[in-house]
């Protein structure tokens, strides 16, 4: 079996789990990875408790840009909007558990930057790297 | 139909030749590199490595105004290695300004020649197959002059539209910016009929040379464009360098770009007068060892011949296209193999994404660039977000095109398809 592309990444990039638009959404969020041009576009919709009740990605991508926001996006249900941001980079890594080589970081962590993005509602201090960036951005955000 | 000529053939064999390159009897995963990303960066023979380890080891010492036998020699070498560069061009040395690459010639041209002389309203011609170094400090000039962008648009099959072209001239620009070989499609841009026509319609036409310096015979005078850039590092020479050609009477009316050392002709607390070119736009210390690399560099490519380069690697290009037609859901962008298309080679996959054919080709030792090539005007127009792309130079073989393919049939088994 292949290391990298195995069954399940393969089946995430194939049929991605929560792929399309979203008509009714409360959070939304697009970015791109400037090295490859791959795009991301996320909607959010909150539930009367300000929790995620629906997610909806679109975009284009490698299999494991997409593979990872495809899982990612099947864990976000019930979270608050801290919740999302405090999101960390491990968190996605173990979603797809396998190694990335540091290359392939940014197309693992799109995903991730581009929720952080929809639930601030501007691009997260937080860079690349997954880290949780600084912890004053959500008091700064209004979160 | 025009006449076959003889393609002139390299005066050694591929095998001698890329016994010359230490680099490429590197391993990966086993298995001797397979190194198609020559259009990101080509890799440097013996000679090149050699001219710039004696010039450290030997004469290293900064250039102009030290009257020291090493700062003579480097000042020498230094001087050699432009008029090398020129002679290259079939120019003259003094219209050779060294840069640090096309990048640093073409916004060298932007600011200078172009904070002078483009205006409000003014306009400037681009094209749709443009990279970035191309594209964006044109916009940053119209940005500041308050000036147009005009894009040329490229047809289905990746040549200039030149009757939207010539409709471009008609709006009077002020300058025509293009490409000579597109680094993602291939295209030969037909520069000499660009040029004429854009002085016809009173503009002048910056040549970004930085994939056809390493592939097509060079004489400015041929190429009738005014200013010419172009890069050392794709060229089998080092980082750092490039260096801008343009015509005489353009760089002696040109004011400064980087104020420093080396660029002036006095300075009192009053009053600054500017060096002649080429120093008026060499600010500070330059890239000594890399100018001599480079001019190394000019020489070796310049023994074998950039006809016969060019004869090679256009053979390897039409082999490379027909071979591509046997991996099922593969789409090439760009003109068919002929006359106007050489040395890269951009297609993608059905069903899988450039990203993930170059990494499964780097497990059979095959290097390939993927993604936007800095050109995302171009991938949107092709409507694709990035693209894979082989890139050839005078070293690669039919047999590592072979490997490509191997590759790319297994990146479809891996995925299923």
């Amino acid at each position: 079996m292949d290391e990298l592309y195995r069954e399940q990444i393969l089946e995430h990039y194939k049929r991605p789990h929560n792929f399309g638009p979203l008509e009714d959404y409360d959070l939304e969020f697009e970015d791109s990875n400037p090295f490859c041009g791959d795009e991301q576009h996320i909607r959010i919709k909150l539930d009367s408790d300000g929790r995620v009740a629906e997610v909806r990605f679109e975009g284009s991508g490698c299999a494991i840009s997409t593979a990872a926001t495809s899982l990612l996006s099947e864990e976000l249900a019930g979270k608050t909007r801290e919740e999302l941001v405090r999101l960390d980079k491990a968190f996605v890594l173990d979603l797809l558990g396998i190694d990335i080589s540091a290359t392939r970081m940014k197309c693992a962590l799109l995903g991730l930057k581009v929720v952080k993005g929809a639930s601030l509602g501007k691009p997260a201090d937080w860079e690349d790297e997954g880290e949780q960036g600084d912890p004053t951005e959500l008091q700064r955000s209004g979160i | 139909m025009k006449p076959v000529a003889t393609a002139p053939s390299l005066p050694r064999s591929v095998d001698q030749i890329r016994a010359e390159f230490p680099i490429l009897a590197r391993e990966i995963a086993g298995r001797p590199i397979a190194y198609l990303d020559n259009g990101a960066t080509a890799q440097k023979p013996e000679a090149v490595l050699e001219a710039m380890d004696r010039f450290n080891r030997e004469h290293n010492s900064n250039v102009h105004r030290g009257v020291h036998t090493l700062s003579e020699e480097a000042t020498r070498l230094y001087e050699d290695a432009r008029r090398t560069v020129a002679g290259h061009l079939g120019a003259e040395a003094r219209e050779v300004v060294f840069t640090r690459n096309v990048t640093g010639a073409i916004n060298l041209v932007a600011s200078a020649w172009g904070d002078a002389n483009v205006g409000p309203g003014d306009r400037i011609v681009i094209t749709e197959m443009e990279h970035h170094s191309n594209v964006v400090p044109w916009y940053l000039l119209a940005q500041r002059a308050g000036a147009e962008l005009d894009w040329v648009p490229i047809t289905d099959e990746g040549r200039l539209d030149m009757a939207a072209f010539e409709a471009a001239l008609q709006r009077g620009p002020k300058l025509v910016a293009v490409a000579h070989i597109s680094n993602v499609l291939g295209t030969i841009n037909p520069v000499a009929e660009i040029s004429r026509m854009a002085h016809d319609a009173g503009a002048l036409v910056l040549v970004d040379g930085a994939q056809s310096a390493p592939k097509l015979p060079l004489d400015m005078a041929e190429l009738g464009a005014d200013f010419y850039g172009f890069t050392g590092h794709k060229l089998y020479g080092p980082t750092g360098i490039g260096a801008l050609w343009a015509r005489r009477e353009l760089l002696e009316a040109m004011p400064p770009y980087e104020g420093g050392g080396s660029m002036i002709h006095k300075v009192s607390k009053d009053e600054i007068s500017w060096a002649s070119p080429p120093a008026r736009f060499e600010a500070g210390t330059p890239p000594i060892a890399e100018a001599v690399g480079l001019a190394a560099a000019v020489e070796w490519v310049d023994g074998i011949g950039l006809d016969a380069i060019h004869a090679h690697e256009t053979d390897l290009t039409a082999y490379a296209l027909a071979r591509l037609t046997e991996v099922p859901g593969l789409r090439v962008f760009g003109p068919p193999a002929g006359d106007d298309r050489t040395g890269i080679v951009s297609f993608e996959i059905e069903g899988v994404h450039a990203h993930d054919v170059s990494e499964i080709l780097d497990r059979h030792a095959v290097a390939v660039r993927a993604g936007h090539h800095c050109a995302q005007v171009l991938m949107e127009r092709l409507g694709v977000a990035a693209t894979t792309r082989a890139s050839f130079a005078v070293y690669n073989t039919e047999a590592e095109v072979d490997r490509l393919v191997e590759g790319l049939l297994d990146a479809r088994k891996v995925f299923e398809l």
